[in-house]
């Protein structure tokens, strides 16, 4: 919990002292990130159910608030809860899908991405979405629009988010459910032998889950305004979602905030040294990923504690 | 005994058949065990002990035949809801949560009763001192010994607060001294109320322990008494040892 909280105070306190507007985008995306990797944390990290489709909770976050918005008329507060929870309901209904068929591992994996899939090229085609043109959200820069002249005042917004999602987590981690959902990761048999009705625990984490990369969606749309298939259901969020925790540290409550800031550091970092060399960043992300799968325990918090023995 | 009417039996299996494809693992199994004993369940390798305990703790349905707890049916029930009334399990390869420690690991077990982390681990430390863990509940369980594992397959078990506990051998791969550890622990197990169904390969502990023993062999119940009227009957010295071997070793013992 204390750690939460001097996150939460240097959140608060970086706006004040970062004016640099790339500076500033740079941690808003990397807080968006973490979120959506923190949702994908609860179902992957403390559940052991690896989704490779969490773009699909993502996009229907992100559409949602956008499409209230644009062609409701909708303020941008109820628009972005309602697509938290239509995130959470495509959560519940794909997880009653493959986990009532018994579904696991890589195949549970595989349903998530086709589902993602499916749904980016539904959002591609339809009217609704704006099709492949996408969807724009006027720029009506209010409080009152959930839209902030400043970036930092976005930070702030953005990085409360997380401190939210953060102490969700530990108190999902200190409750029977959180429990239950570890005990069922570890050992699914031994689990339904003492009383874990791991069926309910797997949709109510799906459920957890969805919501909280759906509420990632909502602020990726309302920071950038603009949403089409291929950023709201594109794989490259289902790869950042899961990459982080793996890399930070999965089935912990730091883990998705640390490794995607770290990821996006490096990232960022080769960009500045080498930036002329297209394509250098993903180099870098390559390599960190390459030693953090070469070296258990597989992440960065076990790397450490290696280096330092 | 057959039919389905009100049974005395605590624990009740009737005419249960289990069929994998063409291979009939349990055959017609019908057996009691009595509220507050401890009941044994012997016979060879690939007797189907294990099978009719999958059926009886809800992890396999029963191809026919039924099984009634205090009563009440249960065939067929999913594991979770007959933990919740009172039907725990082991397992006899053992399944601990390997990445928790000892206390987090029994209070899984402990969560279904509690709703509460705090009530929960608190209850698993009691039961860890119940079944001898008590100095090792901070160690990850997968740096517990064979005989430290078995105790915690126990512990978790109980932390559910069950009536009824099945042990899938808790003893094998047990050495003697591990051995006469555990058998009062089991004992008292049973003195605190719970009533107690054991697979059990280690004969000197079934002697010990069981009130009544049920023999299965090749699917069949073909047995069921007290521990000592079982290991003299001839057709359990067959089962064991081969068609005929009742009669040589009686044989050879008059002779």
């Amino acid at each position: 919990m204390r750690a939460i909280l001097a996150f939460a105070a240097v959140v608060a306190v970086v706006p004040l002292l970062v004016s640099s507007n790339v500076a500033l985008n740079f941690l808003v995306f990397t807080m968006i990130i973490a979120l959506a990797a923190q949702g994908w944390n609860l179902l992957g990290g403390y559940g052991g159910q690896y989704s490779f489709g969490h773009a699909a909770f993502f996009g229907t976050g992100a559409y949602l608030t956008a499409i209230l918005q644009v062609r409701f008329g909708l303020n941008s507060y109820p628009a972005f809860a309602a697509g938290i929870a239509l995130a959470a309901l495509v959560g519940l209904a794909i997880g009653s899908l493959a986990f009532r068929s018994g579904l696991k591992g890589s195949y549970f994996a595989l349903v998530t991405l086709a589902f993602a899939e499916v749904f980016r090229v539904l959002a591609n085609a339809a009217q609704v979405t704006g099709g492949a043109a996408g969807i724009l959200i006027r720029l009506q820069q209010d409080p009152a629009n959930f839209q902030f002249a400043e970036r930092g005042t976005f930070l702030w917004v953005a990085g409360t988010m997380v401190t939210l999602a953060l102490m969700a987590t530990l108190a999902l981690e200190r409750s029977r459910l959180g429990a239950q959902l570890v005990a069922v990761r570890e050992n699914e048999a031994a689990a339904q032998a003492l009383g874990v009705d791991v069926l309910a625990v797997k949709l109510r984490t799906i459920t957890l889950s969805a919501a909280m990369t759906g509420a990632a969606g909502g602020l990726y749309a309302q920071y950038f305004l603009y949403l089409d298939a291929n950023i709201a259901y594109g794989t490259w969020i289902s790869v950042e979602a899961l990459l982080a925790p793996i890399v930070g540290g999965a089935g912990t409550v730091f883990g998705p905030v640390l490794g995607a800031v770290l990821l996006h550091a490096i990232a960022e970092a080769t960009r500045m040294i080498a930036g002329r060399i297209p394509g250098i960043d993903l180099v870098a992300f390559g390599i960190v990923l390459i030693l953090v799968v070469r070296f258990p325990p597989r992440d960065i918090p076990g790397l450490l504690r290696r280096w330092r023995r | 005994m057959t039919g389905t009417g009100p049974d005395p039996a605590f624990l009740a299996v009737r005419g249960v058949t289990k069929r994998f494809g063409g291979l009939i693992a349990v055959n017609d199994a019908t057996l009691n065990v009595a509220e507050g004993s401890i009941t044994g369940l012997i016979g060879p390798n690939g007797a189907g002990k294990t099978t009719l305990f999958a059926v009886i703790a809800g992890f396999e349905k029963p191809t026919a035949g039924l099984v009634l707890l205090e009563g009440e049916d249960i065939t067929g029930r999913r594991p979770h809801e007959l933990a919740r009334m009172g039907l725990a399990r082991t397992f006899q390869i053992v399944q601990p949560f390997a990445g928790l420690t000892v206390r987090e690991n029994i209070a899984v077990g402990a969560f279904l009763r509690e709703t509460k982390r705090g009530a929960a681990l608190a209850a698993a430390e009691r039961v860890a001192e119940r079944v001898g863990l008590a100095d090792q509940l901070d160690k990850p369980a997968a740096a517990l010994t064979v005989a430290g594992r078995k105790r915690l397959e126990v512990a978790r078990a109980l932390a559910t607060r069950p009536k009824l506990l099945l042990l899938d051998e808790v003893l094998a791969g047990l050495n003697p001294s591990e051995i006469r550890d555990i058998v009062p622990v089991i004992r008292a197990i049973r003195d605190g109320g719970v009533t107690v169904l054991m697979i059990e390969h280690v004969m000197q502990a079934v002697m010990d322990l069981c009130e009544a023993v049920h023999v299965l062999a090749q699917g069949r119940i073909i047995c069921s008494g007290s521990p000592a009227e079982v290991v003299a009957a001839p057709a359990v010295v067959e089962a064991y040892l081969g068609h005929g071997a009742a009669k040589r070793l009686q044989g050879a013992a008059d002779a």
